[in-house]
């Protein structure tokens, strides 16, 4: 009987990740910030129907960014967990916290124990109640590492210098129509303009009613776009 | 809680139900229960609902009695909710199992809507709930039947629309209006009585669906009329292209006063 090649677990993990982060830094990067009255998510995407934004619950949006089926399927584990969730219990029971370590869970054992890690990055964003400023960005990686937020976060392969640029501008409590603009500048870069055909732009906001999420038109993302 | 991730092969898709199913929550999975008895068990049954069409689209009425036998279990239980924003569902029958389907039932349509990222039509949560209404038959053999109304705007017709069901899950789309509940035939008569062939008004609309109950509630024990004693009201809701919109108390209150108005020193005081 032939003895399987020896390689060091340090060289397998090295692999898998160095796969995973390849075919996310192929996709196109989100940001995701708190402003002053709602957290925005803005994703480029030239596609208008397959979305990397959607609405879990009353509370909580998602963001992926990387292979478009891998999250969008964690995208539909994530609403059926909360879903079930608030009917077993309470809508006040479904948190994004809970959701972020079973999403953690989930990608870190498949990254330790499946042939193939996700290529995904995903964002479980939480609009905290009455205190905006205590809403939550739980952003978790390929590998099932969680990372939480207050301010903002930078989803995809280029994110380091995406929030480079943003953090340089980024003011606490601005408005929605500031936020955008900054991170549209963000995502852009400095030799890019992108314009409302680019972009997939969804908000939390307490002015939409119980649920919160709303996803911004193409109008509506224009006339902000001209405001600021 | 598991994490509900599924292979292509047995994805439950956008249903929740087939979701609750997979991870063993299914309210209709009864196991030996529903084997042991044949007698019909005591418990709170809601009565009286209509649903009629009016200029804008359909008004949604029911009282707010549950009666369990010959006794009035609940003074203030509600029997019609909105489904989603554009449809309302609103139930007569055993109390408990027809709050509970509405609760699946609103989760069902919410649930579709953000895994698909599309509504619903109208038509399609109406078969929902029908499919919802077949699968509680083996508790509806039992004497807990439940027995919705449901109606709404459909947004691809543009028109208010309203369905009935039998305890089967049986769909039949009805024309102008449809009661049901134990006190459902007296409503309908003054209903029939109040439609002209010209669209109500909302206001005539509001008023009609008042006065429907309160008829009903004179003649039938288990219907609660209008309660000005303990500013108990109907609840009374419009579904139009605004979608779901429930009247205020204060709107049914006024109504109510001048339903009972209307009754001053006629028939002899019967």
């Amino acid at each position: 009987m032939s003895m399987p090649y020896y390689v060091a677990p340090e060289q397998v993990m090295k692999d898998r990740a160095d796969y995973a982060r390849k075919g996310i830094s192929r996709g196109r990067s989100l940001i995701s910030v708190v402003y002053d009255v709602g957290i925005l998510v803005c994703a480029e995407n030239p596609s208008k129907s397959l979305h990397k934004i959607s609405e879990i619950y009353d509370r909580i949006g998602f963001a992926g960014v990387g292979k478009y089926n891998e999250f969008d399927q964690l995208r539909v584990a994530g609403i059926r967990h909360a879903d079930t969730k608030g009917y077993a219990y309470s809508r006040d029971d479904v948190d994004a916290r809970s959701l972020a370590n079973v999403y953690a869970s989930y990608l870190g054992q498949v990254f330790t124990h499946e042939m193939k890690p996700l290529e995904v990055e995903i964002l479980v964003a939480e609009l905290a109640r009455n205190d905006t400023s205590k809403s939550q960005l739980f952003h978790i990686l390929y590998d099932g590492t969680v990372m939480d937020e207050s301010n903002f976060t930078v989803l995809g392969g280029d994110s380091e210098a995406i929030a480079t640029r943003f953090g340089a501008s980024f003011v606490e409590g601005m408005s929605l129509s500031d936020a955008l603009a900054k991170a549209v500048a963000a995502l852009a870069g400095p030799d890019r303009v992108l314009t409302a055909d680019d972009l997939e732009v969804a908000i939390l906001e307490d002015s939409n009613g119980r649920r919160t999420f709303k996803r911004l038109s193409s109008a509506s993302l224009k006339e902000l776009l001209e405001k600021s | 809680m598991s994490f509900p991730l599924f292979s292509p092969i047995d994805d439950p898709g956008p249903s929740f139900l087939g979701t609750l199913e997979k991870v063993g929550l299914s309210p209709f999975a009864y196991g030996e229960s529903a084997k042991f008895s044949s007698e019909v068990l005591s418990v709170p049954h809601g009565t009286t609902i209509v649903a009629f069409k009016y200029e804008d689209g359909v008004v949604m009425a029911g009282d707010r009695r549950a009666t369990e036998g010959n006794f009035i279990a609940h003074r203030r239980i509600e029997k019609v909710f909105a489904a989603d924003r554009y449809s309302g569902v609103a139930i007569a029958g055993a109390a408990g199992p027809a709050i509970e389907m509405v609760k699946l039932f609103q989760t069902q349509l919410e649930h579709y809507e953000k895994v698909e990222g599309v509504t619903l039509s109208l038509e399609g949560k109406a078969n929902q709930l029908g499919q919802m209404i077949r699968a509680n038959l083996p508790m509806a053999m039992q004497g807990l039947a439940v027995v919705p109304l449901f109606a709404g705007w459909d947004l691809i017709r543009e028109m208010g629309r309203i369905f009935a069901y039998d305890i089967t899950g049986g769909r039949y789309e009805e024309v102008a209006f449809q009661t049901t509940g134990s006190g459902g035939r007296d409503a309908k008569g003054t209903i029939k009585a109040g439609l002209r062939p010209t669209p109500l008004t909302r206001s005539e609309a509001l008023h009609l669906a008042v006065s429907a109950l309160t008829e009903a509630s004179e003649e039938d024990s288990a219907t609660g009329g209008p309660d000005l004693a303990r500013g108990i009201y109907p609840v009374v809701a419009t579904i139009s292209v605004n979608g779901f919109e429930r009247a205020s108390d204060d709107e049914i209150a006024v109504i109510s006063s001048e339903v009972f108005e209307n009754r001053v020193g006629i028939g002899g005081g019967q």
